[in-house]
């Protein structure tokens, strides 16, 4: 790792605008917040894949992986978050550095090349550059190729120099932020601004997420100046410093990011959510009020309220009819963070049991509502191995499994039904309708009469005799002839 | 459960129906050097044969006794005297099954009567199988015509067993197999069978006629099928196993033939309706057990319907088949989750119709199929290939199923039954719905489109 990688790795770790970090010693603060890799035992994302998740939403920008071929070829096209505009992060761009190239140090070369060539095909408003763990070992100098680039090709390269080795999934959401701030955030001035501009950082539209919550801003006159990076241009980008107040969706990770622009520009950040109805409502309430504290109109707030009511009645109204057929059911909920609560509300409210939410990931504050709402800590839980939540669903202690893709499987061997609600979910649940959508996915699951056949006997397992034929030169079934494997073909 | 309806009204809009002729046909073709001969004009022939000709791209041997004006009204024996003279004089057939069509049964012809007076005359017809089903276009679709046809070859070829004088094979079962049933699809019941080390005689028997097979010699005659002498020889057999409630009139008939059980399997698609044929299978077989193959296929049919389940739960389709096929695959799409909200059907002699899991079945056509659909807003649509204009109309992807599929390649090789097919089954049909993914747009949740300021001023590549 070069000298100037590790400061930025030491930066990152000591936030001041994290409360977890304020809390520990300063020997503690030094070590950083991710836990050491265990190996033989982690499965988690690198840096380099936490940096990708947080900047290929951005999509008028060409994504560009140095290194060779896995690091872009087995990860790109694999995310759902949605343009309304241009295709182009969608396509997967890559060095895909080969040996020769690894050792006679073709590297920095092919890389001035490959931004050429994307400039001249694609001409997208800034090509992102993102170093690896390969290219960043043998030195290959990204900063100094994508400022070569930028001045010889007119199209800004942007250097991201986040290898997967330099720490976790998380580190890399955390570098991702800080190389915007650098490179990027503060370089185009907007058109226009109003009073009314908004910045919101980590959320990545999933399927549609942010535009669950558009018409709602829309409404009340919100503009989403600044958004990394949900179906964000790059100019959106490059104009945040202009917002008036940043929202922080549901991403401890950013908070630095959100952090130094409070601190640069003034602009006064604050984290929520928009999953389930009173978070979103929360959230409404939370940016209205900042807006007008940095000068919009008053009446916002009264607005605000008005839509909130009619909102949250209009999605009452429409979950209502689900009520029945799901009250009851016991969901075992396996995320973290801050859906550890967020979500449990708003299924309590339609008498679905939550037996039990981890609190990967979770911050104190998050433990401290998952208390509040659940009664008391008996329902959380840190990690649970595949195998123990393999057993505790197979006993039937839950009637669904709500979690993210790696626990898919588990859920559906145990023959119980599962809701994705994390990053690789194929429908948006976010905002009061996207909260209609969710219930309705999970009476969707629940009541499927799929479970019922998977779990039936299979014939030669079923105690009960054969039904149906009864032959009256066979009585009693004698004993079958030895049945032969050779006579199978498997066509 | 399906209430059946009969529209009021004149015009039918995109058939959906082939005619019942054609099904006996079909069924003819599944006997061992068979030629199949419609008693009726020449048109009706080559209409019948070019379509079978264009869903299972091999030459089919169809004949006519090419009625005209004068033989319509004096009557047709001569003609079908004539045509089988002929027929074997140029094609050596060892069995020609007659179909009836709309014009000689609307004239009215006693053709059993007479067929009897022929063969009790032409000594020389005597190496040659002749059978006779009544099967006018203006009745029923082509499963009734295979089952009339199915019918007619029991009827005329199988003997009565005398339980006094005759075993039965205790190992042996006899299996008719509806007109929906593929050549694919019995090679994969003939395996589910012998995989119990029973031995099925499949009547008819596509699977060696119409499996669509480099033959070495022209022959003029059906490519295989089901051995001429194994035909008397199901009266021996331990039990008749009926694939699809189309073949219960004829299954009944050969279980009194035999003096053996009857039983009516309505469907072998979905892990229920092939968990009820493997019980019968080892009852037969006497074993509680099945094979470790068999077993294998069960349970990636498990593991193919929990993967499936997130593209067919709730998903709406419209279906429009002849009612086996109907009731087979939304019988099978009902176990997970997906609903029919229109289902159109061919015929109404069938009691199947009355299990289909919707509300209402139509006696109709493709017409009623785009309409249903579109009320029904369903997003996948299931029908042979003429449905394929209903899906460009409605933008929906279209699973082909059922007679004709002429736009596509392979119709013989379909197989969704057993274990192994349905599980082909649900992937295709998932895999349908995961073809037509929906991108998500601003506009779909009502959010106004992005401040085009933002919006990058240079060329951008295409979306894909």
């Amino acid at each position: 790792m070069s000298d100037a990688l590790k400061q930025t790795v030491q930066e990152a770790f000591n936030e001041p605008g994290c409360a977890t970090n304020r809390a520990k010693s300063a020997e503690a603060r030094k070590k950083g917040c991710a836990k050491p890799l265990t190996p033989g035992a982690a499965a988690g994302g690198c840096a380099f894949d936490g940096a990708m998740i947080t900047l290929q939403p951005i999509v008028d920008v060409a994504h560009l992986v140095h290194a060779p071929l896995a690091c872009g070829g087995n990860s790109w096209d694999n995310r759902g978050s949605a343009s309304s505009g241009s295709m182009l992060y969608k396509t997967g761009f890559t060095t895909d550095l080969s040996e020769l190239d690894i050792v006679m140090g073709k590297g920095e070369k092919k890389l001035y090349a490959a931004i050429r060539e994307i400039v001249e095909k694609h001409a997208p408003p800034a090509v992102f550059v993102y170093a690896t763990c390969v290219t960043s070992m043998i030195g290959d100098d990204i900063a100094a190729v994508c400022k070569a680039a930028t001045e010889a090709f007119g199209t800004p390269a942007i250097p991201v120099d986040v290898p997967g080795y330099a720490g976790s999934k998380n580190l890399g959401c955390k570098l991702a932020g800080e190389m915007m701030y650098r490179h990027v955030i503060g370089t185009i001035e907007p058109e226009r601004s109003t009073e009314c501009d908004i910045n919101i950082i980590g959320d990545y539209n999933l399927n549609g997420e942010l535009w669950q919550i558009k018409p709602l801003l829309d409404r009340l006159g919100i503009r989403i100046l600044g958004s990394l990076a949900a179906d964000a241009r790059y100019r959106q980008v490059a104009v945040m410093h202009r917002a008036r107040v940043t929202m922080l969706v549901c991403s401890h990770a950013l908070i630095g990011l959100a952090r130094k622009m409070e601190e640069t520009w003034g602009i006064p950040f604050f984290e929520g959510s928009f999953y389930g109805i009173s978070d979103t409502s929360e959230s409404l309430r939370t940016m209205c009020r900042m807006l007008v504290e940095r000068g919009a109109p008053a009446d916002l707030i009264d607005r605000c309220e008005a839509l909130i009511a009619e909102e949250e009645a209009k999605a009452r109204a429409a979950l209502a009819p689900y009520r029945p057929r799901v009250e009851g059911r016991r969901v075992l909920l396996y995320t973290g963070g801050h859906k550890s609560w967020s979500v449990v509300s708003a299924l309590q409210e339609l008498g679905i049991e939550v037996v039990g939410t981890s609190v990967r990931k979770a911050t104190e504050n998050d433990k401290a509502r998952v208390v509040q709402i659940m009664g008391d800590e008996t329902h959380m839980y840190e990690n649970m191995a595949p195998k123990e939540m393999y057993a505790t669903l197979k006993a039937a202690k839950a009637d669904i499994l709500m979690s993210g893709a790696r626990s898919q499987f588990v859920a559906l061997k145990a023959r119980t039904p599962w809701i994705d609600v994390n990053q690789e979910k194929h429908e948006p649940y976010a905002g009061y309708m996207g909260m209609v959508d969710l219930v309705r996915a999970i009476d969707r699951s629940v009541n499927n009469p799929v479970w019922e056949d998977v779990r039936r006997p299979a014939p030669w397992d079923d105690p009960r005799p054969a039904t149906g034929l009864r032959l009256a030169t066979q009585a009693d079934p004698a004993p079958g002839p030895v049945n032969d494997p050779k006579e199978f073909e498997d066509c | 459960m399906a209430r059946l309806t009969r529209p009021r009204r004149a015009l039918s809009t995109n058939p959906l129906k082939s005619s019942a002729p054609l099904g006996a046909a079909m069924a003819y073709l599944g006997i061992e050097g068979a030629v199949p001969l419609f008693h009726g004009a020449q048109g009706c022939t080559a209409f019948a044969m070019v379509h079978m000709v264009r869903h299972f791209k091999e030459a089919i041997p169809l004949q006519t006794t090419a009625m005209n004006e004068v033989s319509t009204i004096l009557g047709g024996p001569d003609q079908i005297e004539e045509a089988i003279a002929n027929i074997r004089k140029r094609a050596h057939p060892r069995f020609i099954g007659i179909a009836s069509t709309a014009l000689t049964e609307t004239r009215g012809e006693d053709v059993p009567g007479e067929l009897r007076e022929i063969l009790a005359r032409r000594k020389d017809f005597g190496d040659l199988k002749v059978v006779y089903a009544s099967t006018p276009d203006f009745e029923g679709a082509i499963e009734d015509g295979w089952a009339a046809a199915v019918t007619a070859i029991v009827e005329a070829l199988v003997p009565e067993r005398d339980p006094a004088h005759s075993e039965t094979v205790a190992r042996q079962v006899n299996v008719l197999p509806s007109a929906n049933v593929t050549p694919a699809e019995i090679e994969e019941i003939d395996r589910l069978i012998r995989a119990f080390d029973l031995t099925p005689i499949f009547l008819p028997d596509l699977s060696t006629a119409l499996d669509g097979h480099l033959a070495e010699d022209w022959s003029g005659r059906s490519l295989g099928g089901t051995r001429l002498d194994a035909i008397p020889a199901m009266a021996k057999s331990a039990a008749t196993f009926a694939i699809g409630e189309s073949m219960q009139g004829a299954a009944r008939l050969l279980g009194q033939r035999g003096h053996m059980e009857v039983q009516v399997f309505p469907s072998l698609t979905g892990l229920r309706a092939v968990d009820s044929f493997v019980h019968a299978l080892m009852a037969l077989a006497g074993t509680a057990d099945a094979p470790d193959a068999i077993k294998r296929d069960r349970a990636r049919l498990q593991d193919a319907m929990l993967d499936a389940h997130f593209q067919t739960g709730g998903l709406r389709y419209a279906i429009a088949a002849d009612p086996d096929l109907a009731y087979a695959l939304s019988s099978a799409l009902a176990g997970m989750g997906a609903e029919a909200v229109a289902v159109v059907t061919t015929s109404g002699a069938n009691p199947i119709v009355e299990l289909i899991p919707a509300e209402e079945a139509v006696l109709g056509d493709l017409g009623d199929l785009e309409a249903g659909a579109r009320k029904g807003e369903a997003s996948l649509l299931i029908s042979h290939a003429h449905g394929r204009h209903a899906a460009q109309a409605l933008g929906l992807p279209l699973v082909r199923a059922g007679f004709p599929i002429n736009d596509r390649l392979g119709a013989q090789d379909i197989c969704r039954v057993g274990y192994r097919g349905t599980r082909a089954f649900l992937f295709e049909v998932a895999n349908a719905v995961l073809a037509h993914p929906h991108a998500a747009r601003p506009e779909d949740f009502g959010a106004a489109p992005i401040d085009p300021e933002f919006d990058h001023d240079r060329p951008q590549t295409a979306p894909h």
